[in-house]
This record gives C-alpha cells, sequence and structure tokens, in this order.
C-alpha cells in the first residue's frame, strides 16, 4: 500500500465540520447566534420589502423601468456628449490619481516609523529626548495628516470642494487627490516599513548619509510598488471619477445626473455603457502597464 | 569614480516604449490640465480664500449639541444595516454566479472530463454558461454602486432599500469575480480522490471544496463588507438612506460644524468595523 491511512483509522476520517466544531459548541452557537441577530437587526432597520419586490407589481415595475432604458440614444448629439464626459472623467481621475502620489510621495517618509526616529538607521545615535521629540514631530505630522485625507470619503470631499472652488471638474480631481493621497499614503507606508534591511546595512556600514542611504538603499527597493499601487488606485479612481458628478463635479457622472433626473433613460443606457467602456479600457492599460513595472 | 549599480542603469532598455509612454503621458498631462481647468491659485485669491476660512471656521467647535448627535444615531445604525445587508444580498449573487464563472468547476477539470471528452456540444454549452457568467459579473461590478443606487431609488423609491440593493449588485459582482479566482486556485487532488471514490458531484462540492476555499472566502467577504459600510455611508447622497444624506443636508445647509460631525461619526464607526473584521479573520 502506498501511503495510505491505515484501515482502521478510516472511520475518523473528519467530516469537514468536525474540526471546527472541536473547538466548543457553545462558541459556534454563539457566533450563530451572533450572526442571525445582526442579520435580523439589519433586515428591519433596512426596510428591505422582498415581497415587493418578488411581487408582480414590484418586479415590473424594474422589468419597466429596465425596458426603457433599450435603445440605447446613439444621436450624435449624446455620442459626442458621452464622449466629451468620458475624456474629462479621464482627466479628472489622471490628474487626481497624479496628485494623489505626489501627497503620498511627499508625506510618507516622514510618516514612516524606520526612516524618521527608530530602527536600523538610528540605533547608533545617542538615547537624546529632545532630538527624538524633533524627529517626532514631522512623524506625528504627517501621519495624522494622511489620516484625516483618508477619513474623509471621496465624495465627502467633493462636496467640500465644490463649496470651495465652485462646480466643475477641478474640485473632482482635489476630491481624488486628497482621499486618494491618504490612502496612497498608507500603502507607500506599509512598503517602506518592510524594505529590506541587508542593502541599507550595508550601505550604512560603508558610511553613508542617511539621504544617500534613502537614494541608494531604500528608493530603488520601494518605487516599483509605489507605482504599482498607484495604478491600481488609478484603476479605483476611474470608477470614482465617473460618479463624482453627482455632487456637481464634472465628468459623466454629471451627464448621468442629468439623464437620471430628466428620465431621459435611452441616453443614461448609452452613458452606462461609456462607463463600462472607459473602466475596462483603463483597467486593460493598467494591468499592462503594471507588467512592465514589475 | 563610476559606481556600478546605479540603480537607474539596469532597467535601461533598448525599446521606444519610454519614449511613446512619456509623449502620451505627456499628453495626457497636458490635455487633463487644460480640460479640467486647474487653477491651484484659486484659494489665494480672495473670494477662495474667504470661502475656505469660512469652511474652518464653521467647522469648529464639532456640532455636539444632545438633539443634533442623538438625531445621528438612527442614520448611523441604517449605515451598518445597509452595509450588512448589502454584503448579504451580494454573496448570494456572487457565490452562485462566482462558480458558473469558474473554469474548473463549469467547464473542464477533474470534474467534467467524464461528461465532457468526445462532446463538443456538452462542453459548447457549459462553457457559454461559463462566459455569460462572467460577463454578468463583468456588468454589476462595472457600472459605480452609486449609479446603481440612483437607478434603484428611481425603481424602489427612496430609503435604505436601494442601498441595500445597489450594493448587493456592484459587490456580487466584486464577490463574484474573487470568488470565482479563490475556487479556480483549489487543490485539485482531494476532488480526484474523492471522485475516485465514487463520490457524486455534491458531495466532492461539500467535502473536497468547500474545506479548501472557505477560511479565503469568508476573509475576503469581510473585507468587503469594511468597504461596504463606506460605501453605504456615502450613498446617502442620492437618497439612499445613511449617513451620506445627512452629510448633503447639513452641507447645503452651510452647517460645517455638523458635517464635522458626522465624519467623526464615521470615523469611528468605520474604525469599528475594521477592528471587529481584522478579529474575525485572526481567528480565522
Amino acid at each position: 500500500m502506498n501511503g495510505g491511512p491505515p484501515e482502521k483509522r478510516i472511520p475518523s476520517v473528519p467530516w469537514p465540520a468536525h474540526e471546527v466544531r472541536g473547538r466548543g459548541n457553545l462558541w459556534n452557537y454563539l457566533v450563530a447566534a451572533i450572526l442571525i441577530l445582526l442579520f435580523v437587526w439589519s433586515y428591519r432597520g433596512s426596510e428591505i420589502q422582498l415581497t415587493q419586490l418578488l411581487s408582480r407589481e414590484g418586479g415590473g415595475q424594474i422589468l419597466a423601468y429596465i425596458k426603457r432604458l433599450f435603445p440605447p440614444d446613439l444621436s450624435p448629439f449624446t455620442l459626442h456628449e458621452a464622449l466629451k464626459g468620458a475624456i474629462e472623467t479621464f482627466a479628472i481621475s489622471f490628474l487626481g490619481t497624479l496628485m494623489a502620489a505626489a501627497i503620498a510621495f511627499s508625506a510618507v517618509f516622514f510618516a514612516s516609523r524606520n526612516l524618521m526616529y527608530s530602527g536600523l538607521l538610528y540605533e547608533l545615535e545617542p538615547k537624546e529626548w529632545r532630538k527624538k521629540t524633533l524627529r517626532l514631530l514631522p512623524y506625528v505630522g504627517a501621519k495624522s495628516l494622511l489620516n484625516i485625507l483618508r477619513t474623509v470619503p471621496e465624495m465627502v470631499w467633493a462636496l467640500i470642494f465644490v463649496f470651495l472652488v465652485g462646480l466643475g471638474p477641478f474640485p473632482g480631481v482635489l476630491a481624488l487627490g486628497a482621499h486618494t493621497g491618504g490612502v496612497l499614503g498608507k500603502l507607500f507606508g506599509e512598503v517602506l516599513e518592510d524594505v529590506d534591511p541587508q542593502p541599507v546595512e550595508s550601505l550604512q556600514s560603508t558610511g553613508a548619509s542617511r539621504l544617500q542611504i534613502l537614494f541608494y538603499g531604500i528608493l530603488p527597493q520601494v518605487l516599483p510598488q509605489f507605482i504599482s499601487y498607484t495604478l491600481y488606485r488609478w484603476e479605483v479612481n476611474i470608477r470614482v471619477a465617473a460618479v463624482l458628478g453627482f455632487v456637481g463635479a464634472g465628468g459623466l457622472g454629471q451627464r448621468i445626473h442629468i439623464a437620471i433626473s430628466l428620465f431621459l433613460e435611452n441616453q443614461l443606457l448609452t452613458l452606462i455603457i461609456t462607463i463600462y467602456i472607459l473602466v475596462t479600457v483603463v483597467d486593460h492599460l493598467s494591468a499592462y502597464l503594471r507588467r512592465r513595472v514589475t | 569614480m563610476k559606481s556600478p549599480a546605479t540603480p537607474s542603469c539596469s532597467s535601461v532598455q533598448r525599446s521606444v516604449f519610454p519614449y511613446l509612454f512619456t509623449l502620451f503621458f505627456l499628453i495626457a498631462l497636458i490635455d487633463s490640465w487644460r480640460r479640467v481647468g486647474v487653477d491651484l491659485l484659486i484659494f489665494f485669491e480672495p473670494q477662495g480664500r474667504e470661502h475656505l476660512l469660512k469652511f474652518l471656521t464653521g467647522m469648529f467647535p464639532p456640532a455636539y449639541s444632545h438633539d443634533f448627535v442623538s438625531l445621528m444615531v438612527r442614520p448611523a445604525l441604517e449605515t451598518i444595516q445597509i452595509s450588512v445587508m448589502g454584503t448579504l444580498i451580494a454573496v448570494i449573487i456572487g457565490f452562485p454566479i462566482g462558480i458558473l464563472a469558474t473554469r474548473n468547476f463549469s467547464v473542464g477539470g477533474v470534474l467534467n472530463e467524464a461528461d465532457t471528452t468526445g462532446s463538443p456540444a456538452r462542453l459548447a454549452a457549459r462553457f457559454s454558461i461559463y462566459a455569460l457568467a462572467r460577463a454578468i459579473l463583468s456588468l454589476f461590478r462595472s457600472i459605480p454602486e452609486f449609479v446603481w443606487a440612483f437607478m434603484f431609488v428611481r425603481a424602489v423609491g427612496l430609503g435604505p432599500f436601494p442601498g441595500v440593493l445597489a450594493i448587493g449588485v456592484a459587490y456580487g459582482g466584486m464577490l463574484g469575480k474573487v470568488y470565482s479566482e479563490i475556487f479556480e486556485a483549489v487543490n485539485p487532488r482531494p476532488l480526484e480522490t474523492l471522485q475516485s471514490t465514487g463520490a457524486n458531484k455534491l458531495q466532492i462540492f461539500f467535502y473536497g471544496w468547500l474545506p479548501q476555499v472557505l477560511p479565503n472566502f469568508v476573509s475576503y467577504t469581510l473585507y468587503r463588507w469594511e468597504c461596504a459600510v463606506r460605501a453605504s455611508a456615502i450613498l446617502g447622497l442620492v437618497g439612499a438612506g445613511g449617513l451620506g444624506q445627512q452629510i448633503e443636508i447639513s452641507m447645503r445647509m452651510f452647517n460645517f460644524n455638523q458635517v464635522l460631525t458626522i465624519l467623526i461619526i464615521l470615523f469611528f464607526m468605520v474604525a469599528a468595523v475594521d477592528y471587529i473584521s481584522a478579529k474575525v479573520r485572526a481567528i480565522l
């Protein structure tokens, strides 16, 4: 026999759930009970009307809406608007992502612990609390700036910037830049915190200064990942840029908002198809570029 | 003294790609810049400065009156409820379609080779189901949840329900895609072993498959739930319930201190959800 379990152990071959259950029945029941309670609570709170949705009337309502979407409006005016909206959306996502990368790149080095005050680069430095506080200040500042940027959702940033600079695509760029800047800052920071310490150590042992270590030991390691994360966020941002117009920040969203509000369903379908194409194109472009980088 | 390992040296390739890329990048940059009408000086002009000042001073102190905060409890809870139900519907949509969109479950692989060898018609039928499932998933996730929400508001009326449906459909598409990737990565050997003992497909599914995919499955679903909380918090901007609606109202009334309060609530809510989800994932 090659490798099979001995005959007598076969009856105890575990039923998959057994192993989990071995940890204690009570715990599992408790988790299940909490989950069910959560679902029931959410079900009641979110005013779901499944009966209405599945009834002839409710289902018919949705079907009627879908029917009204067809056929897509392919008149020259709509196509022109869709194309313009698509280019504008692309521009918003492109500039927004660039701005985000610039924010993240300029803040992240201050916001990473191993570059600012602890770890390899600082172990030889005599412990002096005044110097350490001086180093901690920019760290805390940059970190909290990135956190604030990240916490506020893009849409809320868009609302704020529409108030600050007026309607149009420009507040959309600022909104994307602000939120994504925070997100990229966090992602970049994670990359920085687990750089391979060996090149850093060898550079240090040759007497390189900290700036030299940054340029020759750390940046070459992290830049490809930085670019790859930026491209990934660009894919996310093209989707967001397509809806920022709902709050007045330009792009396809603005036109979708108008089309939905004026019950121009056929035009809406054209715009949705445009989003679909735009998103797919950007996804492929970004995937291609990422392959080139890494 | 020429150092051999200047980082940029090794990456120089003899191809036109860098030049083409730079060219397109610059064209896109210049065109976008002009199209968008970037005007960074706007914050320093009198009007921009005035708005900025009004906004910043309006935010502090955050609205902490008892009335306002107790008014926010209901929308905050509603946001959580929308996210939970939305994620549940997303799983209900994503799981079956994700299975159909898995190549080694619906088209080829150990499970189907006995069925499909020597029968191109059957293979074609299965392949078309697979392609259809993938197309549906791609459609669901390519339309942003915001657009879904707006359409559902039109179809079923205002309130949290369209928000649930929007998250369910958009996240169903994302979950379905990731599920199919998880499913495609299963180790086929247990399946083969089970099949050789004569287990039927359902048995193979429950004993060979599910145990392999469950941990990844649960942890990705939880991750999506975290995203759903953030998403449902802003879906209210188009009338789909939750905190978003309140943010928009306060913003339109220029009550920036209320906006700040809501954002603080949102921050703690998201942090709590992230914490719970991380804890559960750590247990798995």
